[in-house]
């Protein structure tokens, strides 16, 4: 036992409280007490901030979607039930920007999942090769994942201008020979969400890319050798061994990109708020949180909103860990 | 794979990847170019983007024109975020690895416990916790630290630091106790100096997401004097009407600092998205 314990820290103390070994006991047990009151000095600044800052909140969003809470308001915060979820989603006042909210993260996320998760392995398989200058290329497409949310919203929003000068308009104006004229891609309700997609995809793509890039370099060159003495096809080769070999990977980046799709804001609320994006077309779950609890000064009301942001993106989370674990086994 | 590939095949490679870079990049040349033409030939058609009359009179008058209390002072914007990052950064940096470290390495009593419970409170986005954090902290608007302290603790970090302290061969600090060394020296002299690439990684990832923090300004921030550089472009911008050209060297002065970070550290940035894709 004691030449096994020091490799295997993951069952702590319990073997060694079991064994009636006497002679080392006391001093180890006084070091084992030492070990304690460092590790709760070293653990307390983080965990304390964690639970101060993620857990407690947490639990007050669900006690605040119970109530009836303004800021500022001389009136105490009255006990509400369950009236906020009742209202988000049967009382038509409440529940129609909310739903529709609920509708356009969902029609997002079922359109950017996929277009987003395609090109990223689209992207990766291109830039899986041996080919000098192939990092730079792939420094390329990564470059927009750092670029702030707020920076990409206003640079489409000047590419997408609904003027005759917008970069797009101009463009499509010059292919179709002069009959194409000025189109309001933003403010028009049938384009306001593929707006939104197209900007995001581009901001987003290099990062699930880098990931899948990953996941290609860890399927080993044998299996393409093997396949390429099989005469399998670039088809086959890439139904046959790339798609198994990453099977894991994409997996994980569709679940992790329909995560992502949920929390979208940032651009969301920027162009609403001063870039003529359609509102009703594009307004999320977040998007609807904040302005609830601040325009609308009701945060009993965002708290809710909330509360179902959360449980959405937790089956999510829950569904990425089943789904990815089967295949860690085999 | 590699030794089948052609002469042609591979000008086909350069050729198709060449054409979809361009593409990709066209927004990013936009935005340089265009901070760089005088305002009015900004939002003008395809000509939009031809470098004609190059000049940088854009850069000087976002710096006049966000030169008043009114208005708020560009460096400031900029300070308050480069301030932010730094502590939220280092602080993080110190605080999370300083709890991986007890999480994965000390043995005692409570450990798996907590570990768990870290992986728990991992689950909630801060998107969940924006609306009540704004109503405990609504006291606190408009102050610095509001927008660092509460993303000093990160539960993800710490599991990036617990992944790679684990892998540590005990070993070394055996070698370390029987010099005598107790854990916090072990820790401060031996594995931060060895994990060097898990802290470039958390850093820059760190900062990155620092870097680009919108909901909480949205929420805490009104007071130009503390807004940071991404809640002010979405200010900026709305102006009416909008002066294209500032705007966009506004956009440049705000991702000039993370690009060239990116220029600098890419295998580190690239290192930090990978390691987000460890599976759990």
């Amino acid at each position: 036992m004691k030449t096994v314990e020091p490799a295997h820290s993951a069952a702590p103390g319990r073997p060694e409280q079991a064994s009636p070994a006497p002679s080392a006991k006391p001093a180890k047990a006084g070091r084992k007490n030492q070990d304690r009151v460092h590790a709760l000095l070293m653990v307390a600044p983080a965990v304390g901030g964690l639970i101060a800052f993620v857990g407690i909140p947490f639990g007050y969003a669900v006690v605040l979607s119970f109530y009836n809470v303004r800021l500022g308001s001389p009136l105490e915060p009255s006990f509400f039930g369950l009236e906020h979820y009742r209202r988000l989603f049967t009382d038509p006042d409440q529940s129609g920007p909310f739903l529709r909210a609920l509708l356009n993260n969902l029609t997002f996320a079922a359109v950017v999942v996929p277009l987003q998760t395609g090109l990223a392995l689209g992207l990766a398989i291109l830039l899986n090769r041996k080919l000098k200058a192939i990092g730079l290329f792939r420094s390329l497409f990564f470059m927009p994942v750092v670029f702030p949310m707020a920076l990409v919203a206003v640079i489409w929003r000047l590419i997408l201008a609904r003027s005759e000068q917008g970069m797009l308009n101009s463009l499509l104006d010059a292919v179709s020979l002069g009959n194409w004229g000025a189109f309001d891609w933003l403010g028009d309700t049938a384009t306001a969400m593929a707006s939104i997609v197209v900007l995001s995809v581009w901001q987003g793509v290099g990062f699930q890319m880098v990931i899948l890039l990953a996941g290609l370099q860890q399927i080993p060159g044998e299996l393409y050798e093997a396949s390429e003495l099989d005469r399998a096809s670039r088809w086959q080769q890439f139904r046959h061994v790339t798609l198994p070999g990453i099977r894991g990977t994409l997996v994980f980046v569709a679940l992790l990109t329909s995560v992502m799709s949920f929390r979208i804001f940032d651009q969301v609320y920027i162009l609403i708020r001063g870039g003529g994006l359609d509102e009703d077309a594009t307004r999320t779950v977040m998007y609807q949180a904040v302005t609830t609890a601040f325009d609308q000064n009701n945060i009993g009301q965002a708290s809710a909103i909330t509360v179902v942001f959360f449980l959405i993106v937790l089956v999510l989370t829950i569904v990425q860990r089943r789904v990815v674990r089967p295949d860690n086994e085999d | 794979m590699a030794m089948t590939r052609t002469p042609v095949r591979r000008i086909l490679d350069y050729s198709v990847l060449s054409v979809l870079a361009f593409v990709f990049v066209l927004p990013v040349l936009y935005l340089f170019l265009g901070s760089l033409k005088p305002s009015d030939e900004v939002l003008n058609g395809l000509s939009g983007f031809l470098p004609t009359h190059l000049t940088f009179d854009n850069y000087s008058a976002v710096l006049d024109s966000l030169n008043s209390d009114s208005t708020g002072y560009f460096w400031q914007f900029m300070g308050v975020s480069v301030l932010v990052a730094f502590v939220v950064v280092t602080g993080g940096l110190f605080v999370n690895s300083m709890a991986a470290y007890g999480l994965s390495r000390l043995k005692w009593r409570g450990r798996e416990a907590v570990f768990t419970l870290v992986l728990l409170l991992m689950l909630i986005p801060f998107e969940s916790v924006a609306v009540p954090l704004f109503y405990m902290f609504n006291g606190q608007r408009n102050t610095l630290y509001i927008q660092a302290v509460p993303f000093i603790a990160n539960a993800f970090a710490i599991y990036q630091f617990h992944t790679f302290f684990r892998k540590i061969p005990t070993s070394i600090e055996e070698a370390a106790r029987l010099d005598g060394a107790g854990p916090w020296r072990t820790f401060f002299a031996i594995i931060v100096p060895m994990s060097r690439p898990v802290f470039a990684s958390v850093a820059i990832l760190t900062f990155l997401i620092q870097w680009g923090s919108f909901l909480w300004p949205v929420l805490m921030v009104s007071d130009p004097s503390v807004r940071p550089l991404p809640l002010e472009i979405s200010v900026f911008q709305g102006q009416q009407p909008p002066d294209w050209g500032q705007i966009l060297a506004f956009g440049v002065l705000l991702v000039l600092p993370v690009l060239v970070v990116f220029a600098f550290f890419q295998r580190w940035f690239v290192q930090g998205v990978a390691s987000s894709a460890v599976k759990g």
